[in-house]
């Protein structure tokens, strides 16, 4: 019930940074009526009481739909839309070991020593589809984070992704580096982006 | 067992996330995670009860009976009224060009300002349940109180809202509501109300201060303001608001008591428009210069 309050500092920095962000990938808010509010909730931190455990509390996707990395134009343009599947994927690049592990920490215990571990978030629905990230920790630090899945509905959606989840990942990474604990900015929130990420902390039990 | 520094908890609620991000300093032995559990509970309650008063999509919420004609102000909570108050004190202060709690097509709608408010209540919230070292943060406009750390004042970055991996500043400090308010990568959002175009001679206003009810409207307010934007952070100065503001060409103008450290300049594009492949390259490290006080403002 409690995992969450034993997270790292410096992780929960960079989920707290993230939380704050303006970005915006998938979730302008512009909501128009009550159906188009965010909903489905994947999970949440106060839910999220299996983190110890390897497996996967949401549907793990059997192949990494997109990867884009900061570098990355054009390269995600195919990814899954809204259920678990493969088509498309784009090398990670900065992953060493490459978003296959989809749903289990290479080193699932109560780890604090500084061993790198890679971590998948859960698949987390929000109304553009869903959204589904891989987190590299290097003991408590996250160092990289890998989009497998990220909604393409729309052309407008395929651009604002390639544009939007460089920007998420490297608000994760500079809010660690930076010793910030939260960002103000315009008001945009990449929810399911940062849901995933949290859940993949979580299941790392960091 | 390991020591357990805090909680972070994301909530949607309002059409964004609000997350809230409780410390727990050594000190507060009694502060444990059953105390954090009801600590957040009872936030996050007083998010959803704001969501649920001041919805314009709930067609039972006080605000959808307004709109609709069907009850007075006079007749609301004075939660309720309260947030109004606010509106009014905004329109006074930017000379009735803009008033928060009203679209620019003339419905009722103080969404913008319920955010704010929200926020601020669901601190009181925290600090009566005995968690007093806390950030509340709802999609880019936040509240800090107490500390972050032993010793360690909050560490609140302001995004560039250029390049939003970048931080055009730093704000230090232990009790400070910050909003900013900008354009974003759908270009300006913000309408003149006298015009009912689109604001756009500042890419960004964040506005720093005790209240982020009102630092959450006045960001706005001078986004919206255009020209009359000087004046108007102008007079906020005088009342103890301290500001930070990015025009379309990426300048920086600050008040003089702007509580932290400053970039040179942010990263604007010269035509001010984000193009869609553009990606994080500068680093904070190389962005920030410590601020010198004497700095000026918008003249």
């Amino acid at each position: 019930m409690n995992e969450n309050a034993g997270k790292p500092y410096r992780a929960r920095l960079g989920f707290a940074a993230l939380m704050a962000t303006v970005a915006l990938a998938v979730g302008a808010k512009t909501a128009t009526g009550p159906g188009e509010r965010p909903v489905a909730l994947a999970v949440t931190p106060a839910t999220a009481g299996a983190s110890q455990q390897p497996a996967t509390t949401g549907d793990p996707a059997p192949a990494p739909a997109t990867a884009p990395t900061s570098a990355s134009g054009d390269g995600n343009s195919t990814s899954a839309s809204g259920d678990a599947g493969s088509s498309g994927s784009n090398s990670s690049g900065s992953s060493s070991s490459g978003p296959g592990s989809a749903g289990s920490p290479s080193g699932s215990g109560p780890s604090g020593t500084a061993t790198a571990q890679t971590v998948t978030g859960d698949a987390v629905s929000t109304r553009y589809g869903s959204v589904q990230v891989q987190v590299v920790l290097s003991g408590k630090t996250i160092t990289d984070v890998v989009a497998l899945r990220l909604p393409d509905r729309e052309r407008r959606d395929i651009e604002i992704n390639n544009w939007a989840v460089p920007i998420l990942r490297q608000e994760v990474l500079d809010a660690q580096s930076a010793r910030i604990d939260t960002v103000s900015g315009a008001s945009y929130t990449s929810y399911g982006y940062a849901q995933s990420v949290q859940s993949a902390l979580d299941r790392a039990g960091a | 067992m390991p020591s357990r520094p805090g909680r972070v908890h994301a909530e949607p609620v309002m059409g964004t996330v609000v997350s809230i991000d409780i410390r727990r300093l050594p000190d507060a032995a009694e502060l444990g995670p059953s105390e954090l559990d009801t600590a957040i509970a009872a936030a996050v309650a007083v998010l959803h009860r704001a969501d649920e008063d001041f919805s314009t999509f709930l067609p039972g919420s006080w605000v959808s009976r307004l709109r609709r004609g069907e009850i007075g102000l006079d007749d609301c909570p004075d939660h309720v009224r309260e947030v109004y108050r606010t509106a009014d004190a905004c329109r006074e202060r930017t000379g009735g060009s803009f008033d928060p709690a009203w679209r620019v097509d003339g419905t009722l709608d103080p969404t913008g300002l319920v955010k704010g408010w929200a926020a601020d209540a669901a601190s009181r919230a925290l600090t009566d349940a005995g968690a007093p070292d806390h950030c509340v943060n709802a999609a880019g406009d936040l509240l800090v109180r107490g500390a972050s750390g032993t010793g360690r004042p909050w560490r609140v970055g302001i995004a560039d809202p250029f390049e939003r991996a970048r931080l055009v500043a730093v704000v230090e400090g232990t009790d400070l509501a910050v909003a900013t308010s900008g354009v974003s990568e759908r270009g300006g959002h913000v309408v003149d109300p006298r015009t009912g175009t689109p604001a756009s001679a500042l890419a960004s206003v964040t506005i720093v201060g005790a209240d982020l009810t009102l630092a959450d409207a006045y960001a706005t307010a001078a986004l919206a303001a255009g020209h009359a934007a000087p004046a108007l952070l102008a007079d906020l100065a005088r009342q103890g608001w301290a500001w930070l503001t990015v025009d379309a060409t990426g300048r920086l103008a600050r008040s003089a008591g702007f509580p932290g450290q400053v970039a040179a300049t942010a990263s604007a594009p010269s035509n001010g428009i984000i193009p869609p492949d553009m990606h994080p390259s500068e680093r904070l490290s190389s962005a920030l210069t410590r601020s010198t006080p004497t700095a000026a403002g918008p003249g």
